[in-house]
């Protein structure tokens, strides 16, 4: 234990990635300590979303290498050689991470138990009732344990929020990922997710990666800030340093657009 | 000419037994159909070329000729490769082929229709391919697609007329029989358009009330 708690959950080593002629993310490299609570922010198009879509295989990298708890996401390690992940490698890796969308994406014809209770059920062999009952602290966690027999259509945009957290939570991953998740909220609506997530922060030692543009709830979640422009790493730092005193001309510039659109910081 | 009640008692038993011959060929036509359009509509998503490609060119063959032609095919040419089919297999095959490659445009159609969200969600609940198209993709892409799947459902029974050209004795063929024996048409072809049109109109209240329960699903 004493070794592998100091070995980082997340490496991404030189990876690249491009949309065909536009180059999205460029020699990225950082690493993550297990239960680091890190929040990914900058300009939109600066690759932040695409890194997270990666860790979570919802894209494929151009080049590069990234380990997941010491293992090679894209690759198997064969006879001390590389080979490309196959769809037996990936489904393993994948049982580490969870993600929470920017638009939710719940089931819409499962109700909300059903849409927690499907992924234990298939893939982790969990019987239902044992799944159901998990199912509903986690719901009761989110503050939905009344919703439980709701259809998605018939909550709010916080509620299927809270709820898509709910169902990412019940594969128990080592990893979760959050894709700007109140930006699709009403903004009465952003502070129900935000607590639930500060809970998740303060009371599991799961690792945490938050790609956001709420820059106080970035402030107070975070251990660590990356700020990325153009598909890099620009500046990297505690909250404080981030937010307080950036060093960088563009963590700057960026900071003070947040500020004059009219956020706190 | 007038109409004779008598000769009608006559010859309903014949037309009956035509009845249930030509909604046993739609409904086994209408399953095959269902299945090889999905089937059809699954393979050309395929990845592998190989597999894609010469789908699409049968889909494309299939709907591109006329059923008529593809039913002498099945029933009078394919015995001389030493493939004998019943009348009514034969039938129910080319309608089932014919019908199959315009169902699996309406899946294709349902399909893209389910949003991309959902594949990304279902990878992130870490469900493999096949369970994310059958829990995730199948059960959202379809209940918007059963109006024009039974659409087709009636669109064949119309169809099956044709089936009298391979021998089949369906309705149309009975009566056929009955008026050339008789030399009587007037009551055999009454009978058999309002046969047609009692039961398309059965079908198509079915069809609101599909529409009514699967219509406005999302």
């Amino acid at each position: 234990m004493g070794t592998s708690a100091k070995q980082p959950i997340i490496e991404v080593d030189r990876v690249a990635k491009s949309f065909g002629p536009l180059t999205v993310l460029n020699d990225l490299s950082f690493a993550v300590a297990p239960g680091e609570k890190l929040a990914l922010i900058g300009p939109s198009g600066s690759g932040k979303t695409t890194i997270l879509r990666i860790l979570m295989t919802l894209e494929t990298i151009n080049g590069g290498h990234i380990r997941i708890d010491g293992e090679q996401l894209f690759h198997m390690e064969r006879d001390g050689r590389l080979l490309p992940a196959d769809e037996r490698h990936l489904h393993r890796m994948r049982s580490k991470i969870g993600m929470v969308f920017q638009l939710f994406n719940l089931f819409p014809h499962k109700c909300v138990l059903d849409n927690v209770t499907l992924a234990p059920i298939l893939t982790g062999r969990v019987p239902r009732a044992e799944a159901e009952r998990r199912a509903m602290e986690l719901l009761d966690m989110v503050g939905l344990a009344d919703k439980a027999r709701a259809m998605p259509a018939q909550l709010s945009g916080g509620q299927k929020q809270r709820a898509a957290i709910a169902r990412a939570l019940a594969l128990q991953p080592k990893i979760m990922l959050f894709d700007e998740v109140t930006s699709a909220l009403d903004p009465e609506l952003v502070e129900e997710v935000l607590n639930v997530m500060r809970r998740l922060a303060h009371e599991t030692d799961m690792t945490m990666l938050l790609v956001t543009h709420e820059m106080s709830f970035a402030h107070d979640f975070a251990d660590r800030v990356l700020f990325f422009d153009r598909g890099r790493i620009v500046e990297e730092g505690g909250p404080d340093d981030i937010f307080r005193n950036p060093r960088e001309e563009r963590t700057q510039a960026f900071l003070r657009k947040i500020i004059a659109a009219g956020q706190r910081i | 000419m007038d109409w004779d009640w008598s000769f009608v008692w006559e010859i309903l038993p014949a037309l009956l037994q035509g009845v249930v011959i030509t909604i046993k060929a739609t409904i086994l036509g209408t399953a095959l159909a269902l299945v090889l359009g999905l089937v059809f509509a699954l393979l050309r998503r395929s990845r592998r070329r190989a597999v894609a490609v010469p789908v699409a060119s049968l889909v494309e063959f299939v709907r591109g000729t006329p059923l008529l032609v593809q039913l002498y095919f099945l029933f009078y040419v394919l015995p001389d490769l030493g493939i004998l089919l019943p009348p009514l297999g034969a039938g129910v095959i080319g309608f089932g082929v014919h019908y199959a490659t315009y169902m699996s445009e309406v899946y294709r159609a349902g399909i893209d229709n389910v949003a991309r969200g959902q594949w990304e969600a279902a990878k992130a609940c870490n469900l493999t391919t096949a369970q994310t198209w059958r829990h995730i993709i199948l059960p959202q892409a379809i209940p918007p697609m059963i109006p024009a799947l039974a659409n087709y459902f009636v669109a064949m029974f119309k169809e099956t007329p044709l089936l009298s050209a391979i021998t089949v004795l369906e309705l149309m063929n009975q009566a056929r029989s009955v008026a050339n024996f008789n030399y009587r048409y007037l009551e055999p072809m009454t009978l058999v358009g309002a046969f047609f049109l009692a039961i398309s109109l059965v079908s198509v209240a079915g069809l609101r009330m599909l529409e009514r329960r699967y219509g406005r699903l999302n």
